[in-house]
């Protein structure tokens, strides 16, 4: 049956009742458990293998020795695709996704982070000095 | 001096922007509610205007410059100059004669004028296209319009608003006979207005903005003002005509009453447009012949009979 | 009114991704159609020759932004074929159950854009406020909205729970109710059908010439669907239907996209109640051996063909990707002839396209060895005249109309 205003009802039932809309920034999203978000990092557990590095898809991480069975992590947070490959092939453990996704930065120079502690994203170093790998 | 003051403040053309922000808001607000969405804020028809304003204007190299710039004045000019003659929360209005009806229709046509002339003035394909559209489609709601609004003149035999309250202030049951000349209006208002269905001139997902593509800033605001004031001077139009009752109340009253009547006509229209899907040019013509300027033959003729057998 | 050329595109508020339409008007109906593409080439194909499998995996997921896991779910089938990786079943019944999900977000994305496309709104408000519900459970599930990255080369990357597996067959239910109401909706809201109905006719017999594919197709009574035609995956042991409409314009589209739904929703019931355990995927070797393969894929568009060819090392030598939407580009001319200006954008919207996943371009270069300099059009259209020239045919009249045409057409 064909008629005009068909939704009617389900326009005037709706009205009243709370908005479907995403409230943010007011109220946090829902974020599911395993949201592939900023990359972490725990140096302890990290032997160097370079095994990220050769897998991801866009050259994002880098894997710097630090000092003797030492090893920082510097990530291009602007050019992670945020696929989770690297942590996939770690076979330590010592990278994991975080649900940390607010990144935007007004800086591009800081989406550049290098972490050496665990959970701790330090900010990299302007570009003006590039950090040297310690030997 | 008072009436200078009428026209430029009170109910004229400051009154109306307001007054036609506010009925935007209702408007988007509850568009957007019967989305089950948030919608925007009150201040937001206002903060677009101050935006409006404030932005680097263009004109196209082709455009005719002075027809360009002059078309969205005209259109706000035309709009409020209706109002004025439109009784709103008394019996009379600010200005009145023997056939302000006719008069204020005339000038309820040259907002939708300027548009066409605007739109092909600016010479882009778009606002060409956009013209024409808005042009068929005048030829298509304006007779209805016309014969469902001045049905309840008829019944009052008079062409005069002040005249139409006396009568209906007299009889107010010959109010409900008016019933299907209000549906006609009020549908044929929406084409009026370029809403759902009816906003074939300006579809944005085929011709970008229809006549209003080339223009923009304060040219732009001077536009959707013209436009919202003729949403307020439609649906007071309406509420003069349809709803012409608690006009000698006292003042505050009487101007809460008006503004209730406007919003209702404002919610009713909001209602509306967001049940459908937009209409092509063909079908929207074919409707209004079809359907539209029948419905409000058969109110003419019900009130020349209702007319023949009560009144006479 | 004469005859108008009003370009749709390349950026218009209708089309979501560039492409050009130059519509030659003839009053408010079309009279001529001039198809450009090419304005979104992103060289994915190329660029996939110079990474790792595993890294152009990732590459080929980003080819579309709706049907990613159709992407590279037709270029791991290939990759798989060749290494001749035989997947555990719950790996098979992941990737499947995902690929589902992919099509119901995908159709109710384009019930929404249709509901705008003819200014209605309302329904895309709609449409797409329960689209959020199966966003949410891809995300839940494999960790991100779109590009889901749940494949891997030989099987799939993250394992589903049994607090999933209820939430998906409970959200089932919310849908199988939604989808029942938009049929209603779709078939009953006369403005709409109005909208729909008789618009870009395409009959079974064009359908079939211009290759037509996907719902585009199914609409027209053709029953191709590579899901029953060449089974892949889990398809030859799932119950389901091929679902076809002899309506052949857009309203059929419609109805075909919201039938398919509800196979959809039957589909992921059995693949929830069916769900083995077991493991998830083997160990796919680095070096995938040469050979090649080429797989079909039923994206919610239509057929996904990838082809790929090995050659013993890590990275592929060849990848070559057939978009469905360029298989019914051919189509869209056919069906906008003699149609209204008003409904181009629904007729375009109707074959669900996705122009930045077809675009493709070609570089001619000359071959001198060291400077390789691209060949422009103008001078290879003037090396073919003076080629032709040499072996005694003169297109002179020709070549000259050919080139006002061009130039006007540049204007
Ligand atoms: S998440 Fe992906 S893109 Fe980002 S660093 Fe890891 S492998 Fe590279
Ligand atoms: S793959 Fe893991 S262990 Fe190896 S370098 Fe990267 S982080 Fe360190």
């Amino acid at each position: 049956m064909k008629k005009p205003g068909k939704m009617l009802m389900e326009v005037l039932r709706h009205a009243p009742k709370k908005p479907a809309t995403e409230m943010y920034p007011h109220v946090r999203p829902y974020v599911p458990e395993r949201f592939r978000g900023r990359l972490d990092f725990i140096p302890g557990k990290c032997i160097g293998c370079k095994m990220c590095m050769r897998d991801c898809p866009s050259k994002a991480i880098t894997i710097n020795k630090i000092g003797d069975k030492k090893f920082e992590a510097v990530i291009d947070l602007d050019r992670c695709i945020y696929c989770g490959q690297c942590v996939d092939s770690c076979p330590k453990d010592a990278l994991l996704m975080t649900t940390d996704f607010e990144l935007a930065q007004l800086d591009r120079r800081k989406l550049k982070i290098v972490l050496k502690d665990a959970g701790n994203a330090t900010d990299a170093k302007p570009e003006a000095e590039p950090e040297k790998p310690v030997a | 001096m008072t009436a200078l003051i009428g026209i430029l403040v009170f109910p004229g053309v400051f009154f109306l922007s307001l007054f036609g922000l506010v009925c935007e808001f209702v408007d988007r607000k509850l568009h957007a509610r019967l989305q089950h969405r948030v919608g925007p804020p009150w201040f937001q028809p206002l903060a677009d205007f101050i935006k409006l304003v404030s932005k680097e204007t263009i004109i196209p190299e082709e455009a005719d410059r002075t027809m360009f710039r002059l078309m969205p004045a005209l259109a706000v000019a035309a709009a409020a100059a209706a109002a004025l003659y439109i009784p709103m929360w008394s019996a009379k209005a600010l200005f009145s004669f023997s056939g302000d009806v006719i008069v204020v229709i005339y000038l309820l046509t040259i907002p939708t004028l300027t548009f066409f002339l605007g739109g092909w003035s600016s010479t882009s394909l778009y606002a060409m296209i956009g013209s024409v559209r808005c042009l068929t489609q005048l030829f298509a709601y304006e007779v209805p319009l016309f014969m469902g609004v001045l049905a309840p003149f008829m019944l009052a035999s008079t062409w005069n608003f002040s005249e139409l309250a006396e009568f209906y202030r007299a009889h107010p049951g010959y109010m409900i006979f008016n019933v299907i000349g209000f549906a006609v209006s009020l549908v044929a208002l929406m084409g009026k207005l370029e809403k759902v269905p009816f906003d074939i001139p300006e579809a944005e997902t085929e011709i970008v903005a229809g006549s209003f593509t080339e223009y923009s800033g304060r040219y732009l605001a001077l536009f959707r003002m013209a436009v919202d004031i003729e949403m307020v001077v439609g649906a007071s139009l309406l509420a003069a005509v349809f709803l012409p009752f608690g006009l000698g109340l006292p003042a505050g009253v009487a101007f809460a009453l008006y503004v209730i009547k406007v919003l209702f006509v404002v919610v009713l229209l909001s209602i509306l447009r967001t049940l459908f899907a937009r209409l092509r040019i063909d079908q929207m013509v074919d409707f209004c012949w079809k359907y539209l300027a029948p419905a409000s033959l058969v109110q003419l003729l019900i009130n020349l009979a209702v007319k023949g057998a009560l009144l006479s | 009114m004469s005859k108008v050329t009003i370009p749709i595109g390349p950026q218009h508020p209708a089309l979501k991704e560039p492409a050009r339409f130059c519509l030659t008007l003839n009053g408010e109906k079309i009279y001529e159609i001039d198809l450009r593409l090419g304005y979104n080439h992103r060289g994915i194909e190329k660029a996939c020759e110079e990474r790792t499998y595993i890294q152009a995996m990732y590459l080929v997921e980003r080819v579309c932004g709706i049907c990613s896991h159709s992407h590279s779910t037709a270029f791991i089938q290939a990759v798989e074929e060749i290494a001749g990786l035989q997947l555990p079943r719950r790996g098979l019944y992941i990737r499947t159950l995902i690929a589902e999900l992919e099509r119901i977000h995908s159709h109710l994305l384009w019930l929404g854009v249709a509901g705008h496309e003819v200014g209605f709104d309302t329904l895309l408000m709609y449409a797409w406020r329960d689209r959020e519900l199966v966003m949410d459970i891809l995300a839940d599930l494999t960790g991100n909205r779109v590009n889901y990255g749940i494949n891997t080369i030989g099987g799939v990357r993250r394992d589903v729970t049994p607090r999933q597996i209820e939430r998906v067959t409970k959200a089932m239910d919310t849908f199988e109710e939604r989808t029942k109401y938009y049929v209603q909706v779709a078939t009953e809201e006369s403005t709409l059908i109005a909208r729909l109905s008789n618009v870009g006719k395409l009959c079974y017999d064009d359908a079939m010439r211009l290759g037509a594919i996907g719902p585009t197709a199914r609409a027209c009574g053709l029953e191709r669907d590579a899901r029953k035609a060449d089974p892949y995956g889990l398809y030859g042991e799932l119950d389901f239907k091929v679902i076809t409409d002899k309506h052949s314009d857009v309203y059929g589209r419609a109805v075909v996209r919201l039938l398919e739904l509800m196979e959809s929703y039957r589909i992921i019931r059995q693949l929830c109640k069916g769900m083995p355990e077991g493991p998830i995927a083997v160990k796919a070797p680095r070096k995938i051996p040469a050979g090649e393969a080429l797989s079909r894929y039923e994206a919610p568009r239509g057929e996904d063909v990838h082809y790929v060819r090995g050659n013993g090392t890590d990275k592929p030598e060849r990848v070559k990707i057939r978009a469905p939407t360029l298989a019914n580009l051919q189509a869209v001319a056919k069906m906008l002839e003699d149609n209204y200006l008003a409904d181009t954008t629904i007729v375009i919207a109707a074959i669900d396209p996705c122009f930045s996943c077809t675009d493709r371009a070609v570089l001619l270069k000359k071959s001198r060895r060291r400077n390789e300099e691209p060949v422009l059009w103008n001078s290879l259209r003037d090396y073919g005249i003076a080629w032709h020239r040499k072996q005694g045919l003169d297109f002179g009249d020709m070549n000259r109309r050919f080139g006002r045409m061009m130039e006007r057409s540049s204007r």
